[in-house]
């Protein structure tokens, strides 16, 4: 059991590959983004390019930042940290929107 | 108490690298400051989406004005700068010392062309006539005055990090070197690294919201 959490947090090195893999990713969707930004989709190009910037971060918050092998705690921990953020966006840009 | 809040493998941690050295909490501190920033941050984002409500016409037209090309090129850099972040972390651990030392060098240099990309950019704006307070600004309707100020801000404080971030990448570049940062005792390094592609992370929020607005 002790040998197993020892080896379930020390864990394999993330492979070279998977990085490469993410980092293709990253490329291709900033280079949509910015195909996208050209075409113009009026109200809908900043929704897709937000979107696109959350797919962008979420892939280095779970690979690159190593969430995604991290024990449990640290996903508990960001999900509620991303929670409270979105809780203060949304009641701000609700204040903004009514207060016109 | 605190034995039975630990994660159950936080326990094991001291068997690994240093007798004393709590892994996790060494990441879950930095994580926790890495939050402190992300609220710096998302104050500004706020700012930014009101001013952007009250002035969508003049934000839309002052965006034009921002160089896409630079924006592009830079995000490009800095995503480039986190994989080898991150592929200087797994050859650590892979216990190949100076491969690390070369992606870690690549890193920071990368770190450092993102920042003279920067300058360069912002001294072909400031030679346009744009820069805050300037009178070419003032002609202009206030919203391009706010979208400015907030682009000079949003992106000068990122460039500080950026900066900061060499800073410690370059620490940690010495720690490896002399020993200090090692196969079995890499919290550091890796702590650095969150910290890095943190920065990251925010410029993929700025650039859609400065450069892309058609």
């Amino acid at each position: 059991m002790e040998q197993q959490t020892l080896t379930e947090h020390k864990g394999a090195p993330t492979s070279y590959g998977i990085y490469v893999l993410i980092w293709l990713a990253l490329m291709a969707l900033t280079a949509i983004t910015a195909v996208v930004a050209g075409i113009n989709l009026a109200a809908f190009t900043l929704v897709i390019a937000l979107l696109i910037a959350l797919v962008k971060s979420s892939l280095v918050v779970n690979v690159f930042m190593h969430v995604k092998y991290e024990d449990k705690i640290f996903k508990i921990f960001v999900a509620i940290a991303g929670g409270v953020l979105s809780v203060i966006f949304l009641l701000t840009f609700a204040d903004v929107y009514f207060r016109r | 108490m605190s034995e039975i809040s630990l994660p159950e493998s936080a326990k094991h941690t001291e068997h690994a690298g240093h007798p004393k050295k709590d892994v996790h909490g060494i990441k879950m501190g930095m994580w926790l400051f890495l939050m402190t920033e992300l609220l710096l941050f998302s104050g500004m984002f706020l700012l930014y989406s009101a001013y952007r409500y009250f002035y969508t016409k003049e934000f839309h037209e002052a965006a034009m004005y921002t160089h896409t090309l630079f924006g592009t090129v830079n995000t490009m850099v800095l995503l480039t700068s986190s994989l080898t972040m991150a592929l200087s972390i797994t050859a650590l651990e892979k216990g190949k010392k100076w491969l690390s030392v070369t992606f870690l060098s690549s890193t920071i240099a990368l770190g450092l062309g993102f920042l003279v990309i920067k300058y360069a950019e912002w001294s072909t704006e400031i030679h346009e006539g744009i820069y805050p307070g300037s009178p070419m600004l003032f002609r202009h309707p206030r919203g391009f005055e706010l979208f400015f100020a907030m682009y000079y801000l949003m992106t000068g404080l990122h460039g500080l990090h950026v900066l900061v971030g060499c800073g410690l990448l370059t620490v940690m570049l010495i720690f490896i070197v002399k020993g200090k940062i090692t196969q079995e005792d890499s919290v550091r390094l890796e702590a650095a690294g969150l910290y890095w592609h943190l920065i990251d992370i925010i410029w993929i929020f700025l650039f859609p919201l400065f450069y892309l607005v058609n």
